[in-house]
């Protein structure tokens, strides 16, 4: 099928494969997809600020189907949602600038600059993840033993199974004392600063519009890590926030001219079912376990990049 | 009610086989109609083309989102 915005002739059930595969990690690790819809589209011969803006784009339907899942799951914090959509649309308008700013230097320049951008940050999250989920495991481990031997009740320990090694910092961040101090009744914090919800937003936000995509690779981690946020609750509000701010990318990305929305539309039809069947899927897994699974998606997400930047050619 | 895991897979490989069938008949029509006008678009309003692409993809989340559901209910209640 030819996809005359773009300038591409790409097979619409690739498109359609990509996407349903994308849906259910999206839907169940509460990430856009970015970090394989990228390279996805990159590999077959998409310029690269058509990939970043296509893919916000396809991002927007896909975390629709999956945010009303989790919503009915009770995994949404809106208040949290509502709060990061504003530090995040100020990032992704960044990150679009830079990109804008890149454009000057011809496409060679941003395949490569966001290429490498791109592999360093799914590299450092995965081996980030893996190494946290990890200790997370052994920790759990290690007192389920002890609670076998003094006797603590079921009860106790399945009440901390969505614990994270990095609670500690997440403590901190929680005792930082600048007004506004808000409580997050659906999240289980009991009081945070305003500040720092954005600053996290904010952050994302620049990957979302430098990298393209939701940045959940980024934001859903440091929900967790950093503010406290349970992972299920972490990955519905992500996913809710996503469609705001990837909504707000789309439109800021569609009129610089980067957004091929055929190919966002092709996409999505795989995308609309694997999301729904990935929220699904939530319900049986616990938090750390979530977590370790995720690892190995921004490495492969990294290696299709890789490739691309070291031949040169397409995958295509 | 519960279905049991052998008629579960059964149902969700004929929902995904009814919605194979749904999305090639929409790619092939009423996408591929699409392409040549939105092309246009794009080349002469930037604007008005980012509206209408975010306002298609929301409306395609939003239709699928009914229409996923509605197979994965409609095949659950058969097979009760």
């Amino acid at each position: 099928m030819d996809f005359l915005i773009s300038h591409t002739h790409i097979s619409p059930f690739y498109l359609v494969i990509t996407g349903f595969i994308i849906g259910i990690l999206g839907g169940f690790f509460g990430v856009g997809g970015s970090f394989l819809a990228g390279p996805a589209l990159f590999a077959v011969g998409v310029p690269m600020n058509m990939v970043v803006g296509t893919d916000l784009a396809h991002i927007v339907g896909k975390s629709i189907v999956a945010t009303k899942k989790h919503r009915a799951l009770g995994n949404v914090d809106l208040k949290l949602g509502f709060i990061m959509v504003i530090g995040t649309i100020a990032g992704v308008e960044v990150g679009a600038q830079a990109i804008e700013q890149l454009k000057q230097f011809g496409r060679a320049s941003v395949d490569k600059v966001v290429g490498i951008t791109f592999v360093v940050v799914l590299i450092s999250i995965s081996l980030f993840v893996a190494w946290e989920s990890w200790q997370t495991i052994k920790m759990q481990r290690q007192r389920k033993l002890d609670a076998e031997k003094s006797g603590v009740g079921f009860k106790e320990l399945k009440a901390k199974q969505d614990e994270s090694a990095f609670d500690h910092i997440a403590r901190r961040i929680h005792k930082i004392n600048i007004p506004p101090m808000i409580k997050l009744r659906a999240s289980g914090v009991q009081r945070i600063s305003v500040w720092a919800i954005l600053l996290v937003a904010f952050i994302g936000g620049i990957f979302s519009g430098f990298l393209g995509g939701g940045a959940g690779y980024i934001r859903m981690p440091a929900m967790v890590y950093l503010l406290g946020v349970p992972t299920h609750v972490a990955v519905g509000t992500d996913l809710f926030e996503v469609v705001i701010s990837a909504s707000y990318g789309t439109l800021t990305h569609a009129i610089k001219g980067n957004v091929d929305i055929m190919i966002a539309l092709v996409m999505h039809t795989g995308a609309a079912i694997g999301a729904q069947i990935g929220a699904t899927a939530t319900e049986y897994f616990h938090g750390p376990r979530i977590r370790l699974a995720f690892v190995p998606l921004p490495l492969i997400g990294a290696a299709i990049v890789i490739y691309g930047l070291l031949s040169g050619e397409n995958l295509k | 009610m519960k279905l049991k895991p052998s008629l579960a897979a059964r149902s969700f490989l004929i929902e995904l086989i009814v919605y194979a069938a749904l999305v090639a008949a929409y790619v092939l029509f009423v996408i591929g109609l699409l392409n040549a006008w939105l092309h246009g678009l794009y080349d002469h309003n930037k604007t008005l083309y980012a509206i209408i692409a975010l306002l298609l993809i929301i409306t395609q989340g939003v239709v699928l989102e009914m229409v996923t559901s509605f197979l994965l209910k409609l095949i659950r209640l058969r097979s009760d």
